[in-house]
């Protein structure tokens, strides 16, 4: 299970104005494995995982203390460019948000903005991504139809396809399948699987079972604290903090 | 519970009356004018200068006047609001000022059109020396414009959803990719909408012209921006109230009206039709 850390944070805090969402946060996210961070509702789950790619960035009045490093990197160092930052570490949000434009347009997207021309060249990838998404089969016949016409889950794994095809090396999924159902769910979470042999994964999940089945690490948080961080098989089996216990046994949450 | 329905029922019966009140006093207007000036259209009304001191021939110079002035007024209005309206909604800063901004160009549209023709005289024929003409009004009636545009505008923008916004920032665009290729695109019927609402107002208002451009009568059409030209609204107006021989003119002036209450109607209509046309393609 050794590996190397991908992406590190040192005493991480953040700010919504003056109110606090996350306190020193510290965790180590393995390369090429999957992180996931559990806890109950505005714990800071969804906070510190857009902290990861600067997505809090367009809210006003917010503040971030600390380090964030990937691959050693502080990201919020004003030498890093947030827009090639964010092409390293893709998202996938909560809600499905396919764009209203074709089923290859939605893939294509990410390409096109960074200026990839080639006909041929955006037609491999969006393939590619596709494939990779586990979503191919499913719309090859139809790539020129509207996003819309897809169903939930499809439309999440068509959201997956889009980040996978700007070649990220990290993906962020902030509760990817809250608004799906349980046999789409199925499918995303094979498919996170899979996908962490090539890329460094970090989910936000208020699943537990979910977290159990697919990370290799766990974080529980609570009230913005990092309350324990180990092996996901170790978080379940025997957490070191009575919180963490209760959390997972369901006493709370 | 037999007295709830009773109540119910005038509640509804009251609303009802409101209504067909409204649509009444409308379409007594609009029969008024059509079966009045009806009489009045032919080609020739609708092609010729007026002639013998506006008792005879047509409006055509004053739907050339309208139709150019219109056009100036697009022009500053549309690129200069819609812009505006971005800045305001995706670039801006929610802040205390910003709120005054947006407030003061509420405002703005509800200041009363003479307003925007005194001032359309001091800066554009005074200050900025246009002189009285296509440009000087055409600029007055795009200032008039404006709050409308950039008003219709904003809610435009406000109906995208952010998630298109933070999709495509994720995906590694700039904020103006973002905006250009995935909030533009679906906002912008939205935009035209409110903005040809906007025109078709201007189109027919007669105070911001009046000082600034609007010439009582003209024989010939104006050959640059910086002749005078006749004007619908305008013309109308003389008619109306102006004219000596004012039995005489009356079938024209219900003409004119006529004509100008299609070109507004027209360009309404287009609105409509734009905006029919968005909500049946788009999704979310």
């Amino acid at each position: 299970m050794n590996s190397l850390p991908k992406i590190e944070t040192k005493n991480l805090s953040f700010y919504y104005g003056s109110k606090q969402a996350l306190k020193n946060i510290n965790i180590v996210c393995a390369d090429r494995r999957v992180t996931a961070i559990i806890g109950p509702s505005g714990c800071g789950k969804s906070t510190f995982i857009r902290t990861l790619n600067r997505m809090n960035d367009v809210i006003a009045g917010a503040r971030v203390e600390g380090e964030i490093l990937i691959d050693g990197v502080n990201i919020n160092s004003p030498a890093v460019d947030v827009v090639g930052l964010r092409k390293h570490v893709g998202m996938v949000f909560q809600k499905p948000n396919p764009f209203p434009k074709s089923i290859f347009d939605n893939v294509a997207y990410g390409l096109r903005i960074n200026n990839g021309r080639n006909r041929a060249k955006i037609e491999e990838v969006v393939e590619k991504s596709l494939i990779e998404a586990a979503l191919w089969d499913e719309v090859k016949d139809r790539l020129k139809e509207n996003a819309f016409a897809l169903s939930g889950g499809q439309q999440q794994r068509l959201c997956i396809a889009r980040a996978l095809a700007v070649e990220p090396e990290v993906i962020l999924f902030d509760e990817p399948c809250s608004a799906i159902d349980p046999i789409a769910t199925a499918k995303i979470e094979d498919l996170i699987m899979k996908v962490k042999k090539d890329y460094t994964v970090v989910i936000v999940t208020h699943n537990m079972q979910q977290a159990a089945r697919v990370s290799d690490f766990t974080a529980f948080m609570m009230l913005g604290d990092l309350i324990e961080f180990d092996k996901t098989e170790r978080i379940f089996t025997n957490p070191a903090n009575k919180l963490t216990e209760d959390y997972i046994t369901g006493r709370f949450g | 519970m037999k007295k709830k329905k009773i109540i119910q029922f005038l509640g509804f019966m009251l609303l009802r009356f409101c209504l067909y009140t409204v649509l009444a006093i409308l379409l007594l207007f609009l029969y008024d004018i059509g079966k009045k000036g009806g009489g009045a259209i032919s080609w020739e009304f609708l092609s010729q200068p007026p002639r013998r001191g506006m008792t005879q021939g047509g409006i055509f110079p004053a739907i050339m006047g309208t139709f150019l002035v219109t056009i100036v007024t697009a022009v500053l209005a549309i690129p200069l609001g819609m812009f505006a309206a971005i800045y305001l909604n995706e670039y801006a800063k929610q802040t205390r000022l910003t709120r005054i901004i947006r407030l003061s160009i509420r405002n703005l549209s509800g200041v009363p059109s003479i307003v925007y023709g005194l001032f359309g005289v001091i800066l554009f024929v005074n200050i900025l020396k246009f002189g009285t003409s296509i440009l000087s009004a055409g600029l007055t009636l795009g200032l008039l414009t404006l709050p409308w545009t950039i008003t219709a505008s904003e809610e435009a923008l406000k109906t995208i959803p952010n998630s298109y916004r933070e999709g495509s920032l994720a995906l590694g665009a700039t904020k103006w990719q973002s905006i250009r290729t995935n909030v533009l695109p679906y906002a912008i019927p939205g935009m035209l909408t409110g903005t040809v609402l906007g025109l078709a107002r201007a189109a027919g208002e007669t105070a911001p012209i009046l000082f600034t451009g609007a010439a009582f009568y003209l024989p010939y059409l104006p050959k640059s921006l910086s002749d005078q030209f006749m004007a619908l609204p305008y013309h109308l107006y003389i008619l109306a109230t102006q004219h000596h021989a004012i039995q005489q003119v009356r079938p024209l002036a219900y003409g004119t009206a006529l004509v100008l209450i299609v070109l507004v109607l027209g360009l309404n209509m287009t609105a409509i039709v734009i905006r029919y046309r968005m909500r049946r393609k788009r999704r979310w």
